[in-house]
């Protein structure tokens, strides 16, 4: 498609009740669809003469700790053909599994290992669903939030066992989150409940 | 009587000269023939990720300087973008000039750095002493700038961190007039250099739809013949006023990306001439004082850049509720930062695409086949830098 809107269009129309959201923002098309209808989506924008995105540069989740669908998965694609950027999301429950897309997208691989690996979503169908980038026997997810940023263990090189061992994080001091949070408001503020209050009275 | 042949497994790494960082691969191999590669990755994993999403905007860009820590500010690039896109604030021409002449600094960085230790793994070792003088000339112009060599910390969101000091574009056109020769060096020693090509003619190939399967970017996909290059496609900043060439490649193998990472040194030499006899005097960043912190003199004697400076360097500056995903066209293909602002002054969320992620994940395909020692050719013409694999 020439432009984002036409491409927009299109979708819409011909995914219909498949698509839940569409929007443009940043020169970028934002899709949000169901779970459920991933791989016929993915399938359609790759194969159609009219879309090809060929390409698909990254896999990525968003954990929103407190929503009740925890985890948003982010799917981001590109068309060489049109020079156009498509940003596909789903949300999940925390134990849900998903669809692997490696048949579709070999390069889905890894990135997919990475996204089990950083917030342990798991994957049907995954040829080889292991960790990547943490350490042999590593336990957690760490790019999830309630996984506290100094970890929970730390390994050093003990002298009496002549070997690298691991153990429970120890810090002097820990990592301080400060709150700027200023408790001025401003003059707007108190004025605007003053007024609120003027008219409860 | 027969007998029964096993096949061997070889752990290449993670400490290997020629694994270029800390590459942990298991090999399979029959004979001197590879069946199977499994890279281990991970090895230099810092958490950076992890580590932004509890920094406030302005303490996040020193990490990724620490990715592909070869050609740091291109990195720092895509970040700045994605804050300027979200918050549309404008970059003064002068600040945009500034930042495409130090990316394509880094292009030369990184450029010489993979080609020369490239010829280093398949056997010859003068153009790595010859090309490393080169890398410290420009990082010298790195630290002028930045005040450090390697982590620059240069690029804000809004412009860059400080004005070019006296003299500097003098001595960068200088470089530029002296280093084509260099190049022309290197070529003489390489191109035509008979085990040079034994060792890169063919070996790898990628084909154009593979390509395009294992998401490859930058130079490994332009390799195989598609003209692929965001400063072209998706120009930022200044790019789309400068003229430049890029060269694509025919077969797709380690010669051909050899040919083109030397041909596109030749390019970036041209932008940064192009980009200083363009550049005129002006402000570096944006004058918008919840944004960039205010000069030091003006703190002494105004209130509102003293209450400014205070609130940039403890809160940071607030980015509105958003998500975008930006890329640049890093050394080594597509650099890209998919980042989740929640209006506070940190990010919710920041997920960097690696180009050399995707590029090493295809290691299993590209080499089965192959023999072992062509391992270190095509791990070389990937170019691969641990510091953004693992991040």
């Amino acid at each position: 498609m020439k432009s984002l809107e036409d491409l927009e269009k299109k979708i819409n129309s011909e995914l219909t009740t498949k698509i839940k959201k569409t929007e443009i923002k940043h020169k970028q098309l934002y899709i949000d669809i169901d779970k459920d209808d991933f791989i016929d989506v993915t399938l359609f924008i790759k194969t159609n003469q009219d879309t090809k995105f060929r390409q698909l540069i990254d896999i990525t989740v968003v954990d929103y700790l407190e929503k009740s669908q925890r985890f948003q998965l982010v799917y981001l694609f590109l068309s060489h053909e049109f020079n156009q950027r498509i940003i596909l999301k789903y949300s999940i429950n925390e134990n849900e599994i998903i669809p692997s897309l490696t048949n579709i997208f070999p390069a889905a691989n890894w990135m997919e290992r990475e996204v089990f690996d950083m917030y342990g979503v798991s994957f049907k169908d995954h040829p080889d669903l292991r960790r990547i980038l943490t350490d042999y026997g590593f336990e957690g997810h760490p790019l999830r939030k309630d996984f506290p940023l100094t970890g929970h263990s730390e390994v050093r090189y003990s002298e009496e066992q002549k070997k690298v061992i691991s153990e429970p994080v120890k810090l002097e001091q820990n990592f301080r989150n400060f709150d700027y949070e200023s408790p001025w408001k401003g003059t707007k503020y108190i004025k605007e409940e003053i007024e609120n209050n003027d008219k409860k009275n | 009587m027969t007998k029964k042949i096993k096949n061997l497994n070889l752990n290449f790494g993670p400490q290997h000269p020629a694994a270029h960082g800390v590459l942990r691969l298991i090999l399979e191999l029959d004979g001197e023939v590879v069946e199977k590669a499994d890279p281990h990755i991970g090895l230099l994993h810092r958490g950076t990720e992890k580590l932004i999403e509890n920094k406030t905007y302005m303490q996040a860009v020193p990490y990724f300087d620490r990715l592909d820590y070869v050609a740091p500010m291109n990195q720092e690039h895509a970040f700045a973008l994605a804050i300027e896109k979200i918050l549309q604030i404008d970059v003064p021409i002068r600040a945009q000039y500034i930042r495409v002449i130090f990316c394509e600094i880094g292009r030369i960085l990184s450029h010489i750095l993979n080609v020369t230790t490239q010829a280093l793994d398949v056997g010859a070792l003068t153009p790595s002493l010859w090309g490393f003088e080169e890398r410290e000339t420009l990082m010298t112009f790195y630290e002028r700038v930045s005040g450090s060599r390697l982590h620059a910390n240069y690029f804000r969101a809004g412009g860059v961190h400080q004005d070019l000091p006296n003299g500097l574009e003098e001595d960068i056109l200088k470089f530029c007039d002296t280093f084509p020769k260099i190049i022309n060096d290197l070529e003489n020693l390489l191109t035509d250099n008979r085990i040079f090509k034994q060792r890169n003619v063919d070996i790898g190939i990628v084909s154009k739809e593979d390509a395009l399967d294992y998401s490859f970017t930058g130079v490994m996909i332009r390799g195989s013949g598609v003209p692929w290059d965001l400063r072209k496609s998706q120009p930022y900043d200044c790019y789309n006023q400068l003229d430049f060439k890029i060269p694509v490649g025919k077969n797709g193998d380690c010669y051909d990306r050899y040919l083109c990472r030397i041909e596109e040194m030749k390019e970036s030499v041209s932008i940064i001439k192009q980009c200083i006899s363009k550049m005129e005097k002006g402000p570096v960043k944006s004058s918008d004082g919840k944004i960039t912190p205010p000069p030091k003199k003006e703190i002494k004697q105004s209130m509102e850049a003293l209450i400014h400076h205070f609130k940039l360097f403890t809160e940071g500056y607030r980015v509105t509720k958003d998500e975008i995903y930006t890329a640049v066209e890093a050394p080594k293909g597509e650099f890209g930062v998919y980042l989740i602002s929640d209006g506070s002054s940190k990010p919710y969320k920041c997920k960097i695409r690696a180009p050399g992620f995707s590029h090493l994940q295809s290691m299993d395909y590209l080499i089965k086949g192959h023999m072992l020692a062509d391992v270190p050719a095509v791990l070389g013409s990937m170019d691969i830098v641990f510091g953004e694999v693992d991040r």
